[in-house]
């Protein structure tokens, strides 16, 4: 039977071969018929792919719309691409997504035939994977966003989008917040002590924080206090910057006995504490004292703790609520009298305060306590090998990168380059089980618990929000190999030489710490208005008494302009300097004939204001009846500025302070006028501040 | 001989196909009747990316008050939740962190959970995610408009609403500012409410804010305009 199997088997085979290569035109016909019929699939195969599905879809989509002629005589229907050699780019996104640049289809929300939305740049100068990522040249779904073999860089998620950006920009543009938060934070909270980022225009960002210097420590605080911050900073303040490092107790206590043991005097402990004493708080002093310490607006730029358990001040400086715990009585006398001498580059203002002051102020602080903060601070006893053991440990974690250390070195490269992290090749990245393998989980991942990555690596976990982890993944996502060669033409950024004010007067500046809070000429901090015109933005007598008796103009801020007790010596040193050195061009009085602003043009002045530009909804000329609490009163501008500052200011305000919230009115020179009359005829005395 | 082969490949790819499919949502150990919103509606978020705060549902028994152990599901079209499904907790809570979807517009999130006599009960939350344009729109809008628009103080930012006679419309009030076309919007953000024949209390704002800006801050107003605004017009193939 199996034998008649296979013989039937052969004998079909043998008529099959006979049928179809029998002769030399029979093999001729069928070779040519397969040969057909590869072409006809080669064919089909072509014209079910998937972009010209697209393109037959958005021919569908764009059928009955009354544009569709136009739209359809801008289609082509082949391949498209973008080629642009010297940026490298050959993108193909076009050959499905066809509408990018077809304004008129916004309602479709039909992928791919959205249209882009407007940007500042056009799609011809740059392509698309520059800001996108993926896979330019990719003409299927699968291959153009996603990782394949071929390709491990997939599409940027959407929220990651402004590290595009950051590849050329370096400014703070105003439509990448998140790039600009990510920036700010990795300056601000000191990443870039340890790690080096270079920036587009291919300087190394630099720190923002100032981490206190440690020289004088033992001046300062407890060992136990340095144990127990090391330990968990956030249980001294939530809102600590330092990283929880993990020490043990052992480590802790030897961190605290090196730092103590390499502590040497600073210049203020020399210094005579004067009529103050460390005295223990009485209860008529402690309504006194917390009334000093608002009334100085230390909150501007210190919180504190609440009733309710809640911060309120500024986060310019450290947080006070458990300060008590903390300091030693006689430096923190020494530090109110003169902080500098203590840390020079610290960004408190050297105040004049009377011994009385100092005295309320310190009281009010040393009861700033928390019982618990020290009650298991009990480090093991700080012997040799305690110390040197610590020493150890602060040059292994790299202390010195932040802070200011007695006998440690600032270690170099300490910590990875992140100048190229955007785009670090995959198959370098160790993940961690259940992560997305993609980028930027990994570096979002490394942000939010480092050592999850291996239990020996020594990066701490920051105490970061969600947001805020996402902010700091674009800037670094910022970093890739296209931001390192793009072209120097277009990086853009604008210098900002540093200033410091000279002379006698620059010297006090410099001691009242201006530029902590006010910028000049494009250097200093961001919460007190910019200072670089004040000079013609003031009259002097306003000026001289607004440095006497600063009381501010809002009176619903928190932070305010402290009171520094400055002697009237002091006080005309710094006026003048601000009114000679501080004046904006193009301030050219002749613009204004001052004799204009008579009674007449007052009247006008005051119908414009409150009629036609209806200014009380946001300013209050007067405080019976004007309601308008967005803009700052005016009650006495005819104190505070001069005539011709409120002409060029009412004509064109984002001129004189570029973005302001004041809206450009387009006023005529005559309506200028009438309302710069009006403002000048406001002369009410400010709460104090007029003699 | 065939079937059994049959058989045999195909019990032995079942464990293999199970594998594959979504985690096993969490057995309910308890059934409530309702299913109630906490927190956590009409949040705005950039898109792609995740709402501020996690969406917070409360399940409810027949005698109204909370049930712990119901199963509540989430779900919502592009819509990630992390957890898809959790068992409420002993306050009868259950919590959900949500990311949109990357496409700008309204998305629609339902929270369902299932009732003891069988059938569910669910809730449908909105959310907006913002696109590129918008979320420029959205800056100029808290940088300049809020200080009117928007009733809410804070210490950094006070709010003018309450003083204000006649009172601004809040940002939001989609009621108003949905039967006022894009062009009528333009001029009285450009020209000031006089050019419509409003208050002068409303700035022109032509000579501060570029054309650009201002489409932006429309396209935006649109976004977040409750009740929700519809493009007027033929409605064309989505």
């Amino acid at each position: 039977m199996a034998l008649g199997g296979q013989l039937t088997f052969t004998k079909q085979w043998q008529w099959l071969r006979r049928f179809f290569f029998g002769d030399p035109a029979r093999r001729f016909a069928w070779a040519s018929l397969v040969l057909l019929v590869v072409l006809a699939s080669a064919r089909t195969t072509d014209y079910f792919n998937q972009w010209r599905y697209y393109q037959r879809e958005y021919g569908k989509l764009i059928r009955g719309r009354p544009n569709a002629a136009a739209l359809k005589s801008r289609m082509e229907n082949d391949l498209r691409q973008i080629w642009i050699p010297e940026r490298g780019v050959v993108d193909r996104c076009e050959t499905c997504h066809v509408a990018l640049t077809e304004a008129s289809l916004a309602d479709v929300t039909r992928q791919p035939f959205r249209p882009h939305p407007p940007i500042p740049h056009s799609l011809t100068e740059f392509g698309c994977v520059i800001c996108h990522h993926g896979q330019g040249a990719a003409t299927t779904v699968e291959e153009a966003h996603f990782s394949t073999k071929a390709w491990e860089q997939p599409i940027l998620p959407a929220r990651y989008l402004e590290s595009s950006c950051g590849q050329c920009h370096m400014d703070v543009l105003e439509g990448t917040p998140h790039l600009n938060l990510g920036r700010q934070l990795l300056s601000r909270y000191g990443c870039v002590h340890c790690h080096s980022v270079t920036q587009p225009d291919g300087s190394l960002m630099t720190p923002a924080d100032e981490p206190p210097s440690l020289l004088h420590i033992a001046e300062k605080t407890t060992r136990e206090w340095i144990f127990a911050w090391v330990k968990d900073p956030q249980a001294y303040s939530a809102t600590a910057t330092m990283p929880n490092f993990r020490f043990n107790d052992q480590q802790a206590a030897d961190i605290a006995s090196f730092l103590i043991a390499q502590s040497t005097a600073s210049e203020n402990s020399r210094a005579d504490l004067g009529g103050n004493r460390p005295a223990a708080p009485s209860r008529t002093d402690a309504q006194a004292s917390a009334s000093l310490y608002g009334t100085l607006f230390c909150a501007s730029c210190h919180a504190t703790q609440n009733p309710a358990g809640n911060l309120v001040g500024g986060d310019l400086a450290p947080e006070l609520s458990k300060a008590g715990s903390k300091v030693n009585p006689e430096w923190l006398i020494r530090w109110l009298k003169n902080p500098q001498g203590y840390d020079p580059k610290t960004r408190m203002p050297r105040y004049r305060f009377d011994d009385k002051q100092i005295a309320l102020l310190s009281r009010f602080l040393l009861s700033k306590k928390d019982s618990d903060l020290l009650a298991n601070a009990h480090p093991s006893p700080a012997d040799q090998e305690s110390v040197a053991r610590g020493k150890r440990l602060v040059a292994d974690y790299g202390c010195a990168a932040c802070h200011q250390i007695n006998g440690v070195n600032p270690p170099q490269n300490f910590a990875p380059d992140l100048s190229r992290i955007g785009s670090k090749p995959l198959f370098q990245v160790g993940f961690l089980q259940g992560m997305p393998e993609t980028l930027p989980d990994y570096i979002s991942g490394k942000i939010h618990d480092p050592r999850a990555f291996g239990p020996a690596l020594k990066m701490p976990k920051f105490t970061l929000a969600e947001p805020q982890i996402e902010a700091l993944t674009t800037a670094l996502l910022a970093q890739t190999d296209r931001a390192v060669t793009m072209p120097p033409e277009l990086v853009r950024f604008t210098p900002h030489p540093k200033y410091h004010p000279g002379g006698e007067a620059g010297r006090l500046m410099e001691e009242l710490r201006c530029l902590s809070c006010h910028s000049i000429n494009g250097s200093g901090g961001d919460m007190a208005p910019d200072l670089t015109w004040e000079g013609s933005a003031v009259q002097r007598p306003w000026l001289d008494d607004f440095m006497r008796n600063p009381n501010t103009l809002r009176p619903a801020l928190i932070r305010r302009m402290p009171k520094f007790n400055l002697s009237p010596a002091e006080i005309k040193t710094v006026s003048d300097y601000i009114v000679s050195a501080y004046q904006a061009p193009g301030f050219d009085s002749r613009a204004l004939d001052i004799h204009t602003l008579n009674a007449d043009a007052a009247a006008r002045g005051k119908e414009l204001f409150y009629s036609k530009y209806a200014c009380q909804s946001c300013h209050i000329a007067d405080y019976k009846k004007d309601k308008g609490y967005v803009g700052p009163p005016l009650t006495g501008a005819g104190n505070r500025r001069p005539a011709i500052w409120l002409y060029n200011w009412l004509k064109k305000p984002q001129a004189v302070v570029p973005g302001t919230l004041m809206p450009n009115a387009n006023l005529s020179n005559d309506e200028a006028r009438d309302l710069t009359a009006f403002l000048m005829t406001l002369k009410a005395r400010e709460n104090g501040s007029a003699k | 001989m065939r079937l059994q082969l049959a058989l045999l490949s195909s019990a032995l790819l079942l464990p293999g196909c199970s594998r594959s499919s979504a985690p096993k949502p969490p057995a309910p150990t308890a059934y409530g009747i309702q299913i109630a919103e906490v927190s956590g509606g009409k949040q705005v978020a950039a898109v792609g990316s995740a709402l501020p705060q996690p969406v917070v549902m409360q399940v409810n028994g027949a005698d109204g008050n909370p049930v712990a152990g119901a199963l509540v599901s989430f779900r919502g079209e592009g819509v990630d939740f992390n957890p898809a499904q959790a068992l409420s907790d002993a306050s009868g809570q259950a919590t959900a962190a949500v990311r949109l979807g990357s496409a700008p517009g309204d998305y629609q999130i339902v929270a369902e959970t299932p009732k003891s006599g069988g059938g569910s009960a669910a809730v449908t939350l909105r959310e907006t995610a913002l696109g590129y344009e918008q979320k420029l729109g959205s800056e100029v809008n808290d940088k300049y408009c809020n200080r009117c628009h928007d009733n809410e103080s804070t210490p950094e930012r006070v709010s003018n609403f309450d003083n204000l006679s006649p009172a601004p419309h809040l940002y939001t009030d989609g009621a108003t500012y949905n039967r006022i076309s894009d062009a009528d919007l333009l001029n009285i953000i450009a020209r000031g409410g006089p050019a419509l024949g409003k208050s002068p209390q409303m700035p022109a704002y032509g000579s501060t804010l570029k054309p650009a800006e201002i489409k932006a801050l429309i396209s935006y107003i649109r976004a977040m305009a409750d009740p929700p605004y519809q493009t007027p017009g033929v409605k064309y193939g989505k």
